[in-house]
């Protein structure tokens, strides 16, 4: 049975580095708190994937005669998964800023139902990081939104995400 | 009619757009204001605490910028729809089809005002310049392309 207490500890420290990173995201960057982002998923360090989880509140609404959400969540919610799946590509923890972020809103999201938002880095270079991302209200085959952006890198400057982990 | 109807028509009457940032949940819970200066629209984006995006240097995040300009976007579409429209009968709400949002410098923690420009505007899709800026309108910490179906 020692194969199923392994999968239990793995799962358990997975759930761990999650909220770590959860927590993270909120202390250091107040607006993703804001919105409530949850950490659904996280690639291991040095692969930059992540899903967030965009819970719907009225409170988002962007069109009060549908109950349809506004655009503005949307992207900074991408423009939050997006940055976060660079930073996990990252070898070190390094500060980055969105230097660009184009969305293409597919069809408008479905009132009341939370949103999930997946992104990938797709490459790294000394000074620029590119992610690709998509927005579903949970079919990843049926997006409602799609999003390429572009970062700088500062190999210079530390980050508070990182600093953020460290006191969690 | 609907509630924020209502509220269109009188913004319409009274030629004054201020009521609709209130009227839309998204703008107020942001505290985007709609105001008109020289017959220009203006969303203004209170600073407060919540926008922050990097507590280390108190840069807003990315995202509000983002959202402000869209917002600064489509109420320009509205106002302008509004305007134009003979009656309330078949106004159209603009919808965002596609945005291109460029970050020019870090918006610091203080209000930042959006306004935009109708680039072209056909029956069905019209195309949208908007810029934001904090205290120096020469200076802007954020600009944005983008498209919306308003027919």
């Amino acid at each position: 049975m020692s194969d199923s207490r392994d999968d239990e500890r793995h799962d358990d420290e997975q759930a761990a580095r999650l909220r770590r990173i959860d927590d993270a995201f909120s202390k250091a960057i107040p607006y993703n708190a804001w919105l409530g982002l949850q950490t659904v998923a996280a690639s291991a360090k040095g692969e930059g994937r992540i899903v967030l989880r965009l819970p719907f509140r009225a409170e988002l609404v962007g069109n009060p005669v549908t109950g349809v959400l506004h655009g503005g969540p949307i992207t900074a919610a991408m423009d939050a998964a997006c940055g976060a799946s660079v930073f996990l590509a990252l070898r070190e923890p390094l500060r980055i800023a969105t230097l660009d972020l184009r969305i293409d809103y597919l069809r408008g999201a479905t009132p009341g139902v939370d949103l999930f938002c997946r992104a990938e880095c797709v490459r790294i270079t000394k000074q620029v990081a590119f992610a690709r991302g998509t927005t579903d209200q949970g079919d990843p085959d049926d997006p409602i939104a799609i999003v390429a952006a572009t970062f700088m890198v500062f190999r210079d400057q530390g980050s508070v995400l990182a600093e953020g982990m460290k006191r969690s | 009619m609907s509630e924020f109807l209502t509220v269109l028509a009188d913004a319409k009457r009274l030629r004054d757009p201020s009521g609709i940032a209130d009227a839309v949940p998204y703008l107020r819970a942001m505290g985007i204001e709609t105001r008109l200066h020289d017959d220009e629209l203006v969303c203004t984006m209170r600073f407060s605490e919540p926008l922050i995006g990097n507590f280390a240097i108190r840069a807003l995040h990315g995202g509000t910028l983002g959202a402000l300009l869209e917002s600064a976007a489509a109420t320009t579409l509205l106002w302008r729809a509004l305007l134009d429209a003979p009656s309330m009968d078949g106004l159209v709400i603009p919808r965002v089809v596609s945005m291109t949002v460029d970050y020019l410098r870090t918006g610091r923690a203080v209000d930042t005002h959006a306004r935009a420009i109708v680039t072209s505007a056909g029956r069905r899709v019209a195309r949208v310049r908007a810029e934001a800026w904090q205290d120096d309108r020469d200076r802007p910490v954020a600009a944005a392309q983008a498209s919306f179906l308003v027919g």
